[in-house]
């Protein structure tokens, strides 16, 4: 259960080896002690991540998850949801490539809407079927300012976290009245393991920043956050620059 | 509407038809709450049938008095809680029997109890903060009053009482003979080992119905404490208020109120006219009104410094009723509104009399914190009983009401540690937050309860928020 001071007792991580995920993890596990599902392939940096959770006295299942399998989904999410109620669920996965690579190869940019997209709103319903069950939880959703206002320079991660963010977005209003809510997350440019060796954007944040502000948003009870908070000035005023600006503008 | 008309068949119907609707509910501190299909209890068949129909769901079953616990304990997320505050009658009266006793339906409020009895000379052994609790709160939690040090808790004044079991079963327990395990776990047990139905409690006589009161105000804790551990012994009921805002000189400075019940010739030639007359005045409910962070530090200083110097310096035998003497928050109703919607959590823990260095350190850890409270409240605890789960053990205990603010988790879990290393235990009615291990640490005859619990009901029927996060299972 969530308790009145906002912490969570049980955390599932889908992509329990992001950097935010981990992030998150940590900041809750610095205020209570929690059971932790990391659902993540199966390499030495989910069983690195699980010894250090454990370290900072987690109690921590390990989870396989194949995000490009629908099959492993719903395994993932059964096994989780069995060692019982899931507090909160942070959907953390997701896949970069490279931008131009992915508008001209046919293999990429399916394999980019599979996991940004198809296998986000697969887990977004298998999720919350479950925790209507339970009457309570919060869905975090892992989203970002590149769907806001797609932009040439990465329209096909853009439109996948666009697709993605508005269901998250619809699946939270369609949960009201059920004890479950959904928090979309949109941090501008992070600098994690899937930005590595990327030039850093104007008011780029780290992990521990994104995972703050979800943390603060999930006591909040929030249904959509940007992080940096002024990102979200900067997204409402791209919104509306028109095309033949936009496309001059150097983001 | 012909029967061939072809939205018939593709007619959207709700994909899980609920019977009853979900209810969102809290606690007295009014945060983290969930919501759960409440059912009313109005006959013990309605009781046994209710437990059927709930065993479907797969979420369990609650019992709920009138939600005065702070945190979680009476609610049940996406499961079903049984309200039981309509099963509300008063027996039997035996007024004549020596103790005299009377026999309840567990929904009765200790209010109504209390204005029933009263006529008869009767007194209710054990009185709460406030009245406004059910028998079957009273005797989940086990509660206790100003007068725990000479009367121990509620659960020692139960003679008998009867249990909904998780299997439809009613059976009747005692304290002691073959019943005695299930009946210890049931006191202090949070609803967990089925629905207490109805109680015989044992009562007090009284000549009247007022207090012979002496109030003091002490300069700072370590007087306060000295003059409880000096004087308490010699009333029936004892309690500070300190104020837990100031700092420096005036650090724990608190007004001592102790009495006894007052008899008939104490009392003034009028009072004598009707001793036992009940008096509860009401101010009526606060509006749902207030904004979060009404209570800081400037209102609760002044607050604090109104209190402590309204109180004489030192008085002694004055006469004051049942509601001025026990319940002045019963006055108002609702008053837990005034934090506003963030809610407010109480901490309320005890540690031994050998650990008071550690009661001075989690006082002026409070005090210091910047986070702010009015409602605080010392005492000294008589020897606890044989519940696994009661909470009074002989020590001192503190609660302070404290708003939820930001960092309000660290110092409570330092307080924990605190407590834990000091072989005392946080109050599970108050708690709306503690971790299933740090629980673990504060309750060492837990498994003794988990082993009745599991005997008792082997698939968890009974179930709610709290045994979700204490992991009671
Ligand atoms: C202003 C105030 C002052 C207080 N002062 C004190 C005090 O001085 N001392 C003290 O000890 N406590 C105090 N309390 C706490 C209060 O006495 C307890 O929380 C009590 O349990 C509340 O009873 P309730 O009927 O409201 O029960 P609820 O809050 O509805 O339920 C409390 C627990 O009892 C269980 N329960 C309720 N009815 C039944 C039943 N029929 N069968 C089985 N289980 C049942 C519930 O499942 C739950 O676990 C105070 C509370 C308030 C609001």
């Amino acid at each position: 259960m969530i308790d009145a001071l906002g912490a969570p007792q049980s955390l599932l991580l889908l992509g329990g080896t992001s950097d935010i995920a981990l992030a998150i993890a940590r900041r809750y596990a610095a205020v209570r002690t929690l059971r932790v599902v990391l659902a993540a392939r199966p390499t030495p940096r989910r069983s690195a991540a699980a010894a250090e959770l454990a370290e900072l006295g987690c109690t921590v299942e390990e989870v396989d998850l194949e995000a490009r399998d629908a099959f492993s989904r719903e395994a993932a999410i059964e096994q989780a949801f069995a060692g019982g109620d899931i507090d909160v669920a942070v959907v953390a996965f997701g896949l970069l490539g490279d931008a131009e690579q992915a508008w001209t190869d046919p293999a990429l940019v399916s394999e980019l809407a599979e996991v940004n997209y198809v296998a986000p709103v697969h887990l977004g319903v298998l999720l919350s079927n479950k925790m209507k069950a339970q009457s309570h939880g919060r869905i975090v959703a892992l989203s970002s300012v590149a769907g806001e206002r797609v932009r040439r320079s990465n329209f096909v991660y853009g439109s996948t976290k666009a697709g993605m963010d508005a269901f998250y977005l619809g699946l939270g209003e369609a949960l009201r009245g059920t004890g479950v809510q959904v928090l979309v997350v949109r941090p501008g440019f992070v600098k994690s393991k899937m930005t590595d060796g990327l030039p850093a954007a104007p008011l780029a944040v780290t992990p521990q920043e994104v995972a703050e502000a979800t943390v603060a948003g999930v006591k909040e009870k929030r249904e959509i956050i940007w992080v940096p908070a002024p990102m979200r000035v900067v997204m409402s005023g791209l919104r509306h620059v028109p095309r033949p600006l936009f496309r001059r503008l150097p983001i | 509407m012909t029967d061939d008309f072809p939205y018939q068949e593709t007619k959207i119907t709700p994909s899980m038809p609920e019977a009853q609707p979900m209810v969102p509910l809290h606690g007295w501190g009014r945060a983290s709450s969930t919501s759960a299909h409440l059912t009313q209890i109005e006959s013990i068949s309605g009781a046994v049938s209710a437990l059927r129909s709930a065993a479907q769901s797969g979420r369990g079953v609650v019992p709920r008095g009138l939600g005065r616990s702070y945190g979680d304990a009476a609610q049940n997320a996406g499961g079903t809680a049984l309200d039981l505050t309509k099963l509300n009658r008063v027996l039997s009266v035996d007024a004549e029997s020596e103790p005299p006793t009377v026999q309840v339906q567990a929904g009765v409020s200790l209010d109504s109890l209390m204005r029933t009895l009263l006529p008869f000379g009767l007194w209710v052994p054990v009185l709460p903060g406030t009245r406004q609790v059910t028998v079957g709160g009273a005797i989940a939690a086990d509660v206790h009053g100003k007068n725990h040090h000479t009367e121990g808790s509620f659960g020692n004044h139960v003679a008998s009482l009867d249990l909904l079991r998780a299997d439809g079963e009613i059976q009747t327990l005692r304290p002691e003979g073959d019943t005695a395990d299930l009946f210890w776990a049931t006191i202090g047990g949070m609803g967990l080992t089925g629905v207490v139905l109805g109680a015989t409690i044992v009562l007090q006589r009284t000549e009247s119905a007022y207090f012979l009161v002496d109030t003091e105000r002490c300069t700072d804790i370590d007087d306060l404490m000295a003059r409880m551990s000096e004087g308490d012994d010699g009333y029936t009921y004892s309690v500070a208020w300190f104020d837990a805002v100031s700092r420096g000189k005036h650090m724990g400075r608190a007004v001592l109120t102790r009495g006894n019940k007052a008899r008939l010739q104490d009392l003034t030639p009028k009072l004598r006219r009707d001793p036992l007359q009940f008096v509860a005045p009401s101010l009526g409910t606060i509006p749902e009104i207030f904004p979060n962070r009404m209570v800081n530090r400037a209102t609760a200083k002044a607050f604090s410094t109104a209190w402590y110097y309204k109180a004489p310096k030192y008085r002694v035998g004055e006469l004051q009723n049942i509601t001025s003497f026990f319940h002045p928050l019963d006055i108002v109703a609702e008053w837990n509104r005034i934090y506003g919607p963030h809610g407010f959590l109480q901490y309320q823990f005890v540690v031994p009399f050998s650990e008071d260095e550690t009661f001075r350190r989690c006082f002026e850890l409070i005090v210091n914190s910047g986070h702010v409270s009015c409602l605080n409240v010392l005492k000294r605890f008589g020897p606890g009983n044989a519940a696994p789960l009661s909470f009074p053990m002989q020590g001192w205990t503190l609660t302070v009401d404290l708003p939820i603010e930001e960092g309000l988790d660290s110092l409570c879990n330092t307080l924990d540690e605190l407590v834990v290393a000091a072989g005392g235990r946080v109050y599970l009615a108050k708690d709306s937050r503690l971790s299933a291990s740090t629980f673990r640490q504060m309750y060492p005859r837990l498994d003794d309860f988990l082993a009745v619990r599991r005997k008792v009901d082997p698939d968890g029927l009974f179930n709610s928020d709290l045994a979700r996060r204490l992991q009671l299972h």
